[in-house]
């Protein structure tokens, strides 16, 4: 019954959510400089034109130019430790500090809509984006690929061939992995969001937050607490590209993901659940 | 639910923000189907109270019945019959003011989404934004903005409309429209909270009224039980200015001179008008103008909130 109740009038509010967050041209912007990434990529690759020595640049940067079906994966790798968590953070810093700064916060609760509702569907809309954004980066790659550089085969770390479909099926995965990684990095900005009504700060905030994480993992004093951190596993969906495909540390990543999304979940519930709104 | 007499109830409502009560032990009684007007300065806690009322704030003491329901404990089952207007319009500048009200729409969940087109339309229309409804609100006014303001607050058929400062920034001739609205939809029984700080504007429409300052409550009733039970001003008009004083004081009445106009605060029903003005005749005084009535509300408001331009505290 108090499902039934949370549920009513849910799908309406999410369409409403993604169409406001779809229409507004900085999310556009953004989703543009993101299919640049691998545009340039591929560009510089194919201008360059001479080969490049494998171990140098970014990984699989060497297999661009003999097989395009590389552009997506080496384009995710770039984008990954800066630019995808710098999108995420305008969009997940900007749920609810956003609409408290315009004010429209205030009348989307006496709609009324309850604030444990509104945060789910922040974060579902933040998730959407995080799947665009991922899904533009590849496909946007598997496009520029195609028409720059043959495609075939693509042969895998373990040194195993396998086929196109096989290949794009994997890129996917490896889209859902970074996906799940910016799920974690939302619930932070959501949280972070409910803390003031300066979007901008938010914003910065959770790409601090992301940031700091990533040094924090350089660090080898700080060995012990790697594996908690919310970026430590995020560039490691090198499994998927073995052959036999490996899960485990897509396992690892979204239980580390996951473990975020609760406790800022939580923290921003109990925070935006017994907040004044004042604005 | 027990159905109180009252659309709005408090009870020693009060709202600190550290060791300053922004909103004093207030008690509201807010009479169904009444236009209640709710006085007072800028600063004397009108905002924070209807933050309170709608569950965006919550007490630091006291109660809220809202159409008998508990806030903010039922605001859910409270706020769908409730429209409101707070701290002027907000909205999503890059929608159009049509795609604002779906969107504000869409966030409750009692309304109905197959009627959602025609009600937009409808309450478009009530503000006279039909033309300008495909425009992005970046675009708009600022009274275009307050009157889609007043249209999202009637999205839905609402028993109580909460309205703080429904006029600002309006020119005379929407100021005037607002006025008609409001009357208009009071006839059809809903109830209109209406907060401001110009008293033209509430005196001209409200049956009961509330005056805040600094916090707290320092009048409420009808008006009727407001102007009345009152010290009405006698103001008299005579180049007799010292035989006009000894014959007032004759009467009991005591009358001083400022600046060529005797003035004198006489209780209401204590001595009739023409008793006055023929005592003056009789003692040939010459009267070159003669009123006695009752204070106008500003300048009843004015002796409760005080003068000037000073804020509360």
């Amino acid at each position: 019954m108090l499902r039934d109740k949370f549920m009513e009038g849910f799908g309406t509010l999410v369409r409403s959510e993604l169409s406001v967050l779809f229409r507004r041209r900085r999310t556009w912007a953004m989703l543009a400089t993101i299919a640049c990434i691998p545009i340039f990529l591929a560009i510089a690759v194919q201008l360059s034109g001479s080969t490049i020595p494998p171990g140098e640049g970014p990984p699989f940067l060497d297999r661009v130019s003999q097989n395009g079906l590389f552009v997506g994966f080496t384009a995710m790798i770039l984008a990954i430790p800066l630019f995808l968590p710098l999108t995420i953070g305008v969009v997940a810093g900007d749920t609810i500090a956003g609409e408290a700064n315009t004010g429209t916060l205030r009348y989307l609760l006496i709609a009324p809509v309850s604030r444990a509702r509104l945060l789910v569907i922040k974060f579902i809309g933040a998730s959407a984006f995080a799947i665009a954004a991922t899904a533009t980066l590849m496909i946007t790659g598997i496009i520029v690929g195609l028409i720059l550089f043959p495609v075939g085969p693509v042969t895998l770390l373990s040194g195993d061939v396998i086929s196109i479909p096989a290949a794009l099926l994997r890129i996917a995965l490896v889209a859902g992995y970074v996906t799940i990684s910016l799920m974690g990095l939302s619930a932070v900005g959501l949280f972070i969001s409910t803390l003031t009504v300066i979007p901008v700060g938010a914003m910065a905030a959770t790409v601090v937050v992301s940031t700091v994480s990533q040094i924090l993992a350089t660090l080898p004093q700080l060995e012990i607490i790697h594996p908690y951190l919310l970026t430590f596993n995020w560039l490691g969906f090198a499994d998927l590209l073995r052959a036999p495909m490996d899960f485990h540390s897509m396992a690892i990543n979204t239980i580390v993901q996951i473990a975020y999304i609760a406790i800022f979940g939580s923290a921003a519930y109990s925070r935006f659940t017994t907040k004044d709104i004042l604005s | 639910m027990q159905q109180s007499n009252y659309a709005i109830e408090t009870q020693g409502l009060t709202k600190s923000f550290g060791s300053h009560n922004a909103v004093d032990q207030i008690a509201l009684q807010v009479p169904r189907g009444s236009i209640f007007g709710f006085l007072g300065p800028n600063g004397s806690g009108k905002t924070t109270t209807i933050r309170m009322l709608l569950g965006l704030a919550e007490a630091t003491a006291g109660t809220i019945s809202v159409l008998g329901h508990a806030i903010p404990e039922d605001a859910g089952v409270a706020l769908p019959h409730v429209g409101a207007l707070v701290e002027g319009p907000a909205f999503y500048p890059y929608l159009s003011g049509r795609d604002n009200l779906a969107r504000f729409d869409s966030a409750d969940s009692k309304a109905d989404p197959k009627t959602r087109k025609a009600r937009i339309e409808s309450a478009l229309a009530r503000v006279g934004l039909t033309a300008a409804a495909e425009k992005k609100v970046h675009a708009y006014s600022l009274g275009m903005k307050q009157r889609l303001g007043i249209a999202n607050a009637l999205l839905q058929p609402r028993e109580i409309l909460i309205l703080d400062e429904p006029t600002n920034g309006l020119d005379p001739q929407g100021t005037r429209e607002v006025r008609t609205l409001i009357r208009d939809l009071a006839s059809q029984g809903i109830t209109i909270f209406i907060s401001s700080h110009l008293l033209l504007e509430i005196e001209q429409i409200c049956s009961h009224l509330a005056v805040m300052s600094a916090g707290k409550i320092v009048a409420q009733g009808s008006i009727a039980e407001l102007s009345f039970s009152e010290i009405h001003n006698l103001t008299l008009k005579t180049p007799d200015a010292d035989k006009a004083i000894s014959t007032l004081n004759s009467l009991d009445i005591e009358a001083r001179n400022e600046v060529g106009l005797i003035k004198a605060n006489v209780i209401h029903n204590f001595i009739a008008p023409e008793t006055i003005a023929d005592a003056l005749v009789k003692a040939g005084v010459k009267i070159q103008g003669f009123t006695l009535e009752a204070p106008k509300l500003e300048e009843r408001f004015v002796s409760l909130t005080g003068e000037g331009f000073d804020v509360a505290r």
